[in-house]
């Protein structure tokens, strides 16, 4: 708006400044002369260094997610050897536990065949003592018997003394 | 300008004023070489261009901070852009399609700015800038593919007995092309200038009451700043669209 008051340069437009054919070589002139400069900077400058940035970058996030994935990866194998190390632990507590119970079982075993055998052992050694004890008083009986015997014998009739006959008859009566 | 009140009207609005040429250090002449106003604002372009894209990425950083993003994602944005349409071959000439991208965008997000000169109003600037890219195309195109190059123009999948008429039809667009290509950019960027201009001018007409005008100013405005952006995106991928054509002739 401030151009017009100057006046001396130009007037007011006379119709279209654009078909002004004068002005088209100093135009044509700067124009070419801006777009090789624009074109050199952005060829050797801008360009390469934004296609350089951008490649850098994919680059970088390809990495970032390849890392990524071998993270997944031995996240996943961790989680893979610790089952099999829980798993592996479970089995062996059994096997543990069974080994347990069968040693367990045969000391039993043992232990009741040794009980039985000594009880088998103080058995025979109690009807042994048993029938010693029954003998000794079945000897008793007849030497109490005969005495006894003997005694009545000649309590009763002290003329009929034959200690044998007595003996004989009660051997025979005890024996009955 | 109202306020200048020439000849009593009140109403001097000098919506193509902004588009003159001037000599940036007086003098009336403009010879080839002359620095103008376009020279300067050419200039600004290539250091915002240099400040988003040099001195932006100059960490080089793997997490980019703020500007460095902008320029990637202006980066990924014009590479995608040229492999999905020009295809895998597209992308040698992926430095010089980022270059006219960049500077139009810059060019006209510049324009915005109050008082600014816009350099891609100017048939001459968009009118190079579509003629290149026509002419490169053009050779590009019998480089790669020599007379079968001319298979572009002869619609092998129509009945023979359309072929020829498809054929001329197919021609004049191709030669079209240079001219809707810049006049779509150059008239977008001097139409919606010239609005706000004239918007102004009656704001500035109607003094302190103007609110109408301001927030036509302010409409216009936005919708400029999507315009900006979306034509050197239609420049860019007409480009691009152009380039596949030379490198794929066959339909």
């Amino acid at each position: 708006m401030a151009s017009e008051t100057h006046g001396a340069v130009t007037e007011h437009a006379q119709g279209m400044p654009q078909l002004d054919f004068s002005t088209f070589p100093n135009q044509i002139f700067w124009l070419v002369v801006s777009l090789v400069v624009v074109y050199l900077i952005l060829q050797r400058v801008a360009l390469p260094r934004i296609a350089s940035v951008l490649a850098d970058r994919s680059a970088s996030i390809q990495r970032d997610l390849d890392k990524a994935e071998d993270y997944k990866r031995n996240a996943e194998a961790a989680e893979e050897a610790y089952n099999k190390a829980l798993a592996d632990a479970r089995s062996e507590a059994q096997d543990i536990v069974n080994a347990a119970r069968v040693d367990i079982q045969k000391d039993l075993d043992i232990a009741i065949a040794k009980a039985d055998a000594e009880i088998a052992a103080k058995s025979a050694e109690s009807e042994k003592a048993i029938a010693d004890i029954r003998d000794s008083a079945m000897k008793s009986v007849k030497v109490v018997a005969n005495a006894v015997a003997v005694d009545i014998v000649e309590a009763i009739m002290p003329s009929a003394g034959d200690a044998k006959a007595i003996k004989d008859a009660v051997a025979v009566r005890v024996k009955e | 300008m109202a306020t200048e009140a020439e000849g009593g009207s009140g109403f001097n609005i000098h919506p193509m004023d902004q588009f003159v040429i001037k000599p940036l250090f007086g003098g009336e002449h403009i010879s080839w070489y002359t620095p103008t106003n376009a020279t300067l604002w050419m200039g600004i372009t290539i250091l915002a261009i240099v400040a988003l894209l040099v001195w932006g990425t100059r960490g080089r950083a793997i997490v980019p901070s703020r500007t460095q993003s902008v320029a990637e994602v202006i980066y990924g944005f014009v590479y995608k852009m040229v492999e999905d349409i020009a295809g895998k071959e597209g992308l040698k000439y992926f430095p010089y399609i980022f270059t006219v991208f960049i500077f139009i965008l810059f060019a006209n997000v510049l324009g915005l700015l109050p008082m600014s000169f816009t350099t891609t109003s100017h048939i001459a600037v968009t009118g190079t800038l579509a003629i290149a890219v026509f002419v490169s195309v053009t050779i590009l195109g019998f480089v790669k593919n020599g007379v079968s190059f001319l298979s572009l123009f002869w619609i092998s999948s129509a009945p023979l007995a359309l072929r020829p008429i498809l054929a001329i039809i197919e021609i004049i667009s191709y030669f079209v092309r240079p001219v809707s290509h810049s006049i779509r950019l150059g008239g977008n960027m001097m139409a919606g200038h010239a609005v706000i201009k004239v918007f102004a001018g009656f704001a500035g007409a109607l003094g302190l009451g103007a609110v109408a005008p301001i927030i036509a100013i302010m409409a216009v405005y936005g919708l400029e700043s999507l315009v900006v952006v979306i034509q050197a995106y239609v420049f860019t991928i007409l480009t691009c669209v152009y380039l596949n054509d030379a490198l794929h002739p066959h339909h």
